[in-house]
């Protein structure tokens, strides 16, 4: 690797890091978006990734690959069980139900000795790198394409544009949604596993509200018709605060306005483009 | 022991019936899930604050005057993001995310400009002079606060079934459309609707404020918990089931902190809106029609 190249990655380090664990995220967020459900407990999933792992690591030593796994897991069990009851009802309980999530998640992360209270736990070693983190990212991206090009895809924009309507032509409603759901916190987790085994350090505060506003603000700035556009949006809220250096204090209340804006004014997003799809016969 | 703890969920249940009130009126009138309520219980507690502390009102002046307060930048915020949206007849979680923006803007902006630091009254505004009824003691401020909780129940439980106002509203909560064509000004009540829910958002906030003396911006955002909760407990949009719910979870709470262990005591809301969730969805008294997708 070329010198100057070398010192770049090791100075942006971890700002590259935050870039594709960003990304993650955003694709989270899409997933359960793109079907026309709202999940406001993105960064709740992530925090569970992000402890299940560290703790398997730091007190039993288990191997990397079984820690993502179960990340992975973890995250997806609470998913079934808020997600389950509110598959019926309008997407407005699920929205409820997964800001609490969060928040009860928060208390208990703060309130339990086993992770670390309101310090959380340090010294996790570094075990993720580029390539995982970025293999993973370029994976769930290849994926959303080929989904959103399928049939799959196309029930999924269905239910987006109108429920109702998907429902009586055969898309089976709640399947997709719990799917969805289950999908999005899975991907929520992996990256909060990644992001523990990356920063070595990790506290409950960096899972709260602040965190699950911030990932909607990465799928509706970049725009959710198509997997691309909350990977835009996560780049562009992860760098702009690092480039324009005042914006840095003010970066929470920039990601409101981002969504306050985008639903207002943009509802599209930066990326407006759909994928086309394989075989559409007239 | 007992009857201590159950005083005191009383008093915490009293105040979580009036937050939740504000919120599912909103939600039942206006049928939008607002989250920015939560923004207005801080809004309410730091102008209270900033109204005995720094210009020495007394509290029975700075309560009103800061829930009023409130309830006008209720009306302003429920104009600028949510009146387009109306207009436009957006999906419902478009209004949600939109107040859900501006929520964290509003929070950021306030621990901004004033940390957040945890704030408290001036000793003078709070009587801490208890009274004792059969080994259970009561401070005056607890007594001011269950009382104002009850009177501002009565005032929007007569407002709503004794004047024409109510009426409109009712109407309105029924169908927009028709209620337009009867003749309501559907804007004006609107506002009217968000100026109440703010007036009642604020006055918890100065209440539980009150109640703990522990002031600062996100202290709303705690609140929105039980208040999601309680609204999902009562059913969505009934406000009798929000009281009830209020009282139910302040008094589990009161007996949790009292016999099982202090730090569980946030978590019960949640476990009995998951369980409310899987078990009951129309709420307890199962009047709120469920909205099925």
């Amino acid at each position: 690797m070329p010198a100057f190249l070398d010192d770049f990655l090791f100075s942006y380090q971890s700002l590259i890091y935050a870039l594709g664990i960003n990304g993650l995220l955003a694709l989270s967020m899409y997933v359960v978006l793109a079907i026309g459900q709202l999940s406001l407990g993105q960064a709740a999933f992530m925090g569970l990734g992000a402890y299940t792992s560290a703790l398997l690591t730091l007190k039993l030593g288990t191997p990397f690959a079984l820690v993502l796994l179960a990340s992975m897991a973890v995250p997806a069990l609470a998913a079934l069980i808020i997600g389950v009851p509110t598959l019926r009802l309008s997407g407005v309980y699920l929205a409820l139900a997964t800001i609490g999530l969060g928040e009860v998640l928060r208390i208990a992360f703060v309130n339990s000795e086993l992770t670390g209270g309101a310090l959380g736990l340090s010294g996790i070693p570094e075990k993720a790198g580029y390539a995982i983190i970025f293999g993973a990212l370029l994976l769930a991206l290849i994926a959303f394409v080929l989904v959103s090009r399928s049939r799959l895809g196309r029930a999924m924009e269905a239910m987006r544009e109108d429920e109702v309507a998907a429902g009586m032509l055969g898309v089976h409603l709640p399947r997709y949604r719990i799917s969805a759901l289950v999908v999005s916190a899975m991907l929520a987790g992996l990256a909060g596993a990644l992001n523990a085994h990356v920063s070595s350090f990790i506290s409950p505060n960096d899972y709260g509200f602040d965190a699950a506003v911030t990932i909607l603000s990465y799928a509706l700035l970049g725009g959710i018709g198509s997997p691309f556009g909350p990977v835009v949006g996560a780049i562009i809220l992860t760098l702009l605060p690092e480039v324009l250096r005042p914006l840095h204090d003010f970066r929470l209340v920039f990601n409101g306005l981002i969504i306050v804006i985008a639903v207002l004014f943009m509802p599209h997003g930066l990326v407006p483009w759909r994928i086309g799809r394989t075989g559409a016969r007239p | 022991m007992l009857a201590q703890q159950l005083v005191n969920g009383i008093i915490s249940g009293a105040t979580y019936a009036l937050f939740a009130l504000g919120f599912t009126l909103m939600f039942g009138v206006l049928n939008v899930i607002n989250l920015t309520y939560g923004v207005y219980f801080s809004t309410g507690a730091l102008i209270a604050l900033y109204a005995t502390r720094n210009f020495a009102f007394p509290i029975l002046l700075a309560l009103p005057l800061a829930a009023v307060a409130t309830g006008l930048i209720a009306v302003v915020i429920d104009g600028l993001l949510l009146t387009p949206l109306r207009r436009k007849k957006a999906p419902e979680l478009a209004s949600l995310m939109v107040t859900l923006g501006a929520t964290l803007l509003l929070y950021s902006l306030m621990t901004a400009f004033i940390g957040t630091d945890i704030q408290r009254f001036p000793p003078a505004a709070i009587d801490s002079s208890a009274i004792e009824i059969g080994g259970v003691r009561v401070s005056r401020s607890q007594i001011l606060i269950v009382g104002t909780a009850f009177a501002m129940v009565a005032l929007l439980l007569a407002l709503m079934r004794g004047t024409r106002l109510g009426l409109a509203i009712r109407a309105l909560a029924e169908n927009p459309d028709a209620a337009r064509l009867m003749g309501v000004d559907v804007t004006l009540v609107t506002f009217f609707v968000s100026f109440v829910s703010g007036t009642l958002g604020a006055a918890a906030g100065i209440l539980i404020g009150l109640n703990y003396n522990a002031i600062q911006p996100y202290m709303g955002e705690v609140m929105m918990l039980k208040g999601f909760a309680v609204i999902i407990i009562g059913g969505l949009g009934d406000i009798r089931g929000a009281l009830i719910a209020g009282l139910i979870l302040g008094l589990l709470e009161g007996l949790t902190a009292g016999y099982v262990a202090s730090s569980l005591k946030d978590a019960v809301g949640f476990l009995l809106l998951v369980l409310t969730l899987w078990f009951r969805p129309v709420g307890l008294f199962g009047r709120a029609a469920v909205k099925r997708a």
